[in-house]
């Protein structure tokens, strides 16, 4: 991705994803109860938390990166044809 | 009944009064009016982004949906999850592009990138096909909420006429700037409104979340979770990963990317936003508490519930004070949709065919084409039957099928020809049209395929017919 170099924490953000959609088949029972909650809508607000705060790791973690979006970035996203 | 009727026109009128004095005496080029400029600050992009939450479609049918399938309706809130974890990366980089080449539109964006004026073209119009019945979608839901919220002295129809009468003013004057005033008074109202009324109906009636959740496994076994055919796990997964991919190729958020001052804001959206979306969840627990205190709505009656169950619980202030901002979840995304409609139609088509328009005389055109949008939505909304059902299903599918030329060309590097990106987009595009009209499923089209692979969305068949035209075209070439 051009601005935001791949690192290797980037691969945090798949976790969301593998939560949810992972969830839909073991996570997929009403019980046990969690919070009042059914614990397959349990899970899905749980993984949606989740996603904020991984977002939030991450997001942070670039910010100590130098040179995010510098002028080079810019340069390098001319378009080339195949 | 009166009472709600009177706070009803105060909201109608606030949200005039917003979008027009949103204006404020700026002059309106196309940038300031499609884009804002591009001066947009966190708050402002966040809320047109956080338009796609509420829309009509999340408080009827969101609630709706709770109401009448029970545990199916949670994937409203697993898309939109992982659809902001990609927009991390990729709405960064679209705004960089779109800032570097003054880019206003989704169409503008394809057609830039693979040089190719007749892949802006051909994205436009699907844009547009997929608009359409997407604002005719919110104009239904303000006919409904209003007459509902009215105890029926307003007439859908009424309703109708005069919500886009209203969208049509203040986005004729102020364009997306009117759209992001409003959009502030309808996130604090539907905030307060749907927290509220999904923590006090359970309580009220239930005594908590866990007893009314008890209640209704009792009443209905298995209502919350995923049944093991239909709506089951695999219908789930396909759904989700079809509405993320698709999320923001819909034309008009796509368009609120290049109203951004910077790209830092759409890191910080993709932090709160998950969040914020949270917020579906309490307008879940209203469909939840009405189906045991209004009971026996069916098909698309559903989509009632919230609001029979309110006019049930509170007075008619209250039920006015719903009703208004109910009408705010109509009146900004369709605002938005009307914006990036004409937008497309007058910088994408009109532009394209006719070289030597100036930018002054395609700003008027785009803004003369609004009430033009506007009045067809608005007798498709009055006039359409069945038809206009298919036509949305088909909206979600339309706007997914541009996800795989924008991947393969948002990189530094275009990885596809123009010609194979059009090639993919039509052959997907087809295809949804066929399923459509054809009515069919993944059940219908392999009868023989096990059940897990039955339950597919069938959107899934157009994407993978669309990625394969891509790959053999661009294999060919070579």
């Amino acid at each position: 991705m051009p601005g935001t170099r791949f690192r290797r924490y980037h691969l945090l953000v798949l976790l969301p994803t593998l939560g949810l959609l992972g969830g839909m088949w073991f996570a997929n029972r009403a019980e046990p109860f969690v919070l009042g909650l059914p614990f397959f809508l349990f899970w899905i607000v749980a993984s949606v938390v989740a996603t904020s705060a991984i977002m939030w790791v991450v997001w942070t973690l670039d910010r100590r990166q130098p040179m995010r979006g510098g002028a080079n970035d810019g340069a390098a996203d001319e378009e080339r044809s195949p | 009944m009166s009472t709600a009727l009177a706070v009803l026109a105060a909201f109608f009128v606030a949200a005039i009064g917003l979008g027009l004095l949103a204006r404020r005496g700026r002059d309106m080029s196309l940038e300031q009016w499609s884009v804002g400029g591009r001066r947009f600050g966190t708050i402002f992009v966040f809320l047109l982004m956080a338009g796609e939450i509420y829309t009509t479609f999340t408080f009827l049918g969101g609630s709706g949906w709770a109401y009448g399938k029970g545990a199916p309706a949670f994937y409203i809130l697993c898309y939109g999850a992982i659809a902001y974890t990609l927009s991390y990366f990729l709405l960064p980089a679209i705004w960089r592009y779109g800032q570097r080449h003054q880019l206003l539109s989704q169409a503008d964006y394809f057609a830039k990138k693979y040089d190719s004026r007749a892949l802006g073209i051909v994205v436009g119009l699907v844009g547009v096909a997929a608009l359409v019945p997407y604002l005719v979608l919110q104009l239904k839901g303000l006919g409904i909420i209003v007459s509902e919220a009215s105890y029926g002295s307003i007439a859908p129809s009424t309703a109708v006429w005069a919500g886009a009468a209203a969208l049509v003013l203040y986005v004729v004057v102020s364009g997306v700037r009117g759209s992001a005033w409003t959009a502030v008074l309808k996130d604090v109202m539907i905030l307060g409104v749907v927290v509220a009324i999904g923590v006090y109906l359970p309580i009220h009636y239930y005594g908590g979340y866990g007893p009314m959740f008890r209640a209704i496994e009792r009443a209905h076994p298995g209502f919350l979770v995923l049944p093991a055919r239909g709506m089951s796990p695999a219908w789930a997964i396909s759904t989700i990963i079809l509405s993320a991919l698709g999320f923001y190729m819909w034309p008009q958020y796509f368009a609120s990317v290049f109203t951004a001052r910077s790209e830092d804001v759409f890191r910080k959206n993709a932090v709160v936003l998950p969040l914020y979306q949270l917020v579906i969840l309490f307008v879940f627990f209203a469909g939840f508490a009405a189906l045991l205190v209004v009971p026996g709505l069916a098909g698309a009656d559903a989509d009632l519930s919230l609001l029979r169950v309110s006019k049930a619980t509170f007075g008619a202030g209250a039920v006015g004070v719903i009703g208004g901002a109910g009408l705010l979840t109509a009146l900004v995304p369709g605002s938005m949709i009307l914006i990036a409609a004409a937008t497309i139609l007058a910088q994408n088509v009109y532009r394209a065919l006719v070289p030597a328009a100036t930018d002054r005389s395609v700003a008027i055109v785009a803004r003369t084409l609004v009430p033009v949008v506007a009045v067809a939505a608005v007798l498709l909304t009055l006039r359409g039957g069945q038809a206009i059902v298919a036509l949305l299903l088909m909206g979600y599918n339309l706007v997914t099928q541009l996800f795989p030329a924008l991947a393969l060309c948002v990189g530094p590097r275009r990885m596809i020809s123009a010609g194979a990106a059009m090639a993919g987009i039509v052959a997907g595009e087809l295809t949804v049209a066929a399923i459509t009209i054809s009515g069919s499923s993944v059940a219908s089209l392999l009868p023989a395929a096990p059940q897990i692979v039955k339950d597919l969305n069938v959107g899934i068949v157009a994407l993978f017919v669309n990625v394969i035209v891509l790959c053999v075209f661009t294999v060919a070439r070579r």
